[in-house]
C-alpha cells in the first residue's frame, strides 16, 4: 500500500469536507433554482419513506417495548413504576424515535443512494446526464435530499408513535400496569422543548443521510469495487455524523431552551 | 472485415480555413497529478465535416471529446465550440450548449433504470417544450433510423451491445445536434455489428449533413467512411467508385504522445512520409 504524507493526508480530507459542504449548500440552493424535479422528488419520497416504514415501525415498536422493559425494574425499586410511560416517552421523543429511525434510513438508504449513483459515474451515466444537456445536482441529488429530509421527519413521528405503542403493550401485558394511566403519563409529560428537540433532529439527519449518501456516490471510482467501497463508507460516516450530531444538536438545544 | 484499399487517386473534400468551425482546439494541455496526457493538441473541425480521431489506447482520444462538451476542463489552452469558448463557459451555460451537441459515448452510457423509449426521449422530456404525442413520434423516429423500432419496451440490459450503441446513437441524434461526438462506436463489437454501426454513422452523416468527430482505433471504421457513402434510394451505404468522393468532408487526426502527429484528408494520409504512421496505417 502507498504511504501517503501527514501533509498530503491532512490536505485530502479538508478537500473532501470542502466537497461536501458545496454538494451539500447546492443541493439545498438548487430548490430555488428551475426546473424543480417535483416527479423524482415524489419518487424518491415513495422509496426512502414508504419503503423504510416496515424497519423504522418494527424498530420504534421493539425499542419502546424494551425500554419498558428495562426501566420498570429500575422504577419498581424506588416504588415509581408508574412513571414508565413518562420516561418512554421522553426517551423516545427527544432521543432514541429521532437517533435510531435515522441510523436505520442510514443503513437502508445512504448506502442506497451511494451505491445507484456511484454506479452511475463509474458507467458514465452521470456523464451522459450532463452530455444530454440535464444537470444531475438538480435532477438526482436535489431530489433526493428533499425526499429524504421530509420523510425521515414524518419517519420520526411514527417511530415516536409506535414506540410508545410497544411501551404500553409491555407496561399493560407484562407490567400489569394500567393502560390508560401510561398513556396519560407519557403524553402529558411531553412539552414543548420535547418535541421541537425531537422535530429538528429527523429534518438535520435526513439532511445528513442524502449528502453524505450523495458525496460518496457521485465521487465513487474504480468500477464494481470502488462503487462497493462508496456503499460501506456511506452507510459509516452517515452513522457516525448522526450520533454526533446528535450529541452537540442535544447540548445546543439544552443551553438554547433552558432544558431541564 | 479488412480494411479497404487507400483510394489514392480520389482525394476527399479538403475544408477551406475561412469556413466556419464547429471546433477549435488551440493548444490544449491536460494533466492527471504528474501524468501529462495532452501536450499541446491543436486542430479544427469545420462545419458540416467528419473528422476521425485515431490514436493508441491511452492517447487521449476520448479525453478530447470530454473536453469538447465541457465534461472536463483543460489546464491550458483554448477550446471553442459552435463559436462558444467552453474554458470559460460555467457548468450553468454549458447545459445550453450541450443540448446543440449529441455524444454517443464508448460503452453507450444509457440509463439503466430506463426503458430505451425514456432513454432515446431523456432529452425532449428535460427540454419540456413538446407534447407527449410529439416525443412518442420523435422517438419511434429515432429508432426507426437505427433499426431498432421494437425495442421500445426494453431495458438497456436486455440489448446487445450493439442494440445498445444503436440506441445511444438514437439518443444522441433525436434533437437533430449541430454537433455529432462519438466515442468509440464499434470498440468491443464484432466486425458485422460494427460495420451496422459505420452505416448508420454514415447515414446520420450524408442525410443530416451533421459535424461530426469520431474516436476511433480501428482504422478500417474510418476507411469505410472516407470510401463509402449512404444512398437513400438503396437505403444502402454503397462503395464509392473510383475517382468519385463523399460529399462530406472528411479527414483524420492521428494522436501520439499527446499530440497531434498528423490532420489531413485521406490523400494526404495515403502520402505521408512519417514512419510511424505509415506503420499504423498497414
Amino acid at each position: 500500500m502507498e504511504l501517503t504524507s501527514p501533509t498530503e493526508f491532512a490536505k485530502e480530507k479538508i478537500l473532501a469536507v470542502q466537497d461536501y459542504t458545496l454538494l451539500a449548500a447546492q443541493s439545498v440552493a438548487n430548490l430555488f433554482r428551475k426546473p424543480l424535479y417535483f416527479a423524482d422528488m415524489m419518487q424518491q419520497a415513495d422509496l426512502i419513506g414508504v419503503g423504510s416504514l416496515p424497519i423504522v415501525i418494527l424498530t420504534g415498536f421493539f425499542t419502546g417495548g424494551v425500554l419498558a422493559l428495562q426501566t420498570a425494574n429500575t422504577l419498581e425499586r424506588f416504588g415509581s413504576i408508574t412513571l414508565v410511560g413518562q420516561l418512554v416517552s421522553t426517551s423516545m421523543v427527544r432521543e432514541l424515535g429521532p437517533v435510531l429511525t435515522g441510523l436505520m434510513v442510514a443503513g437502508r438508504n445512504a448506502s442506497g443512494i451511494a451505491s445507484e449513483l456511484g454506479s452511475m459515474v463509474v458507467t458514465e451515466q452521470i456523464d451522459a446526464m450532463r452530455a444530454l444537456g440535464t444537470d444531475p445536482m438538480k435532477k438526482l441529488v436535489t431530489p433526493r435530499v428533499t425526499a429524504t429530509v421530509f420523510m425521515l421527519f414524518f419517519l420520526s413521528v411514527i417511530s415516536d408513535l409506535v414506540g410508545l405503542a410497544g411501551g404500553l403493550v409491555v407496561a399493560k401485558l407484562l407490567l400489569n400496569l394500567d393502560a390508560r394511566q401510561y398513556w396519560s403519563n407519557a403524553v402529558q409529560t411531553l412539552g414543548f422543548a420535547d418535541i421541537l428537540m425531537g422535530l429538528m433532529k429527523p429534518a438535520l439527519f435526513g439532511l445528513i443521510i442524502a449528502t453524505v449518501g450523495c458525496y460518496y456516490g457521485m465521487n465513487a471510482r474504480g468500477g464494481t469495487q470502488g462503487v462497493g467501497r462508496a456503499t460501506t463508507q456511506a452507510m459509516v460516516a452517515a452513522s457516525v455524523l448522526i450520533l454526533v450530531t446528535d450529541f452537540f444538536v442535544t447540548r445546543f438545544l439544552m443551553l438554547v431552551l433552558s432544558y431541564r | 472485415m479488412s480494411a479497404p484499399t487507400l483510394p489514392l487517386d480520389s482525394a476527399t473534400i479538403a475544408t477551406r480555413d475561412s469556413s466556419p468551425s464547429a471546433i477549435v482546439f488551440d493548444d490544449v494541455h491536460l494533466s492527471f497529478s504528474e501524468n501529462a496526457v495532452l501536450r499541446g493538441i491543436s486542430f479544427r473541425l469545420a462545419l458540416g465535416e467528419t473528422k476521425a480521431l485515431f490514436g493508441v489506447a491511452g492517447s487521449g482520444k476520448s479525453l478530447i471529446l470530454k473536453l469538447a462538451m465541457g465534461l472536463l476542463k483543460p489546464d491550458s489552452g483554448r477550446i471553442t465550440v459552435l463559436g462558444h469558448d467552453v474554458v470559460a463557459m460555467s457548468e450553468e451555460a454549458l447545459f445550453a450548449l450541450r443540448g446543440r451537441i449529441g455524444m454517443v459515448f464508448q460503452e453507450s452510457a444509457l440509463f439503466d433504470s430506463l426503458t430505451v423509449r425514456e432513454n432515446v426521449a431523456f432529452r425532449l422530456t428535460e427540454e419540456h417544450g413538446a407534447s407527449d404525442e410529439e416525443i412518442e413520434r420523435r422517438v419511434r423516429e429515432a429508432l426507426r433510423f437505427v433499426e431498432l423500432e421494437h425495442t421500445l419496451d426494453l431495458f438497456p440490459s436486455e440489448l446487445s451491445g450493439g442494440m445498445r450503441r444503436r440506441v445511444a446513437i438514437a439518443r444522441a441524434m433525436i434533437t437533430q445536434p449541430e454537433l455529432l461526438l462519438y466515442d468509440s462506436p464499434t470498440g468491443g463489437l464484432d466486425p458485422v455489428t460494427s460495420n451496422t454501426i459505420i452505416e448508420l454513422i454514415v447515414k446520420q452523416r450524408d442525410v443530416y449533413k451533421t459535424s461530426s468527430l469520431l474516436v476511433t482505433h480501428r482504422l478500417q471504421d474510418a476507411f469505410t467512411m472516407a470510401t463509402h457513402q449512404f444512398d437513400t434510394q438503396t437505403s444502402q451505404m454503397r462503395l464509392l467508385p473510383p475517382g468519385q468522393h463523399c460529399d462530406v468532408p472528411m479527414s483524420f487526426l492521428i494522436l501520439r504522445d499527446g499530440k497531434v502527429i498528423f490532420d489531413g484528408d485521406l490523400h494526404e494520409l495515403a502520402q505521408t512520409e512519417d514512419e510511424y504512421i505509415k506503420e499504423y496505417i498497414s
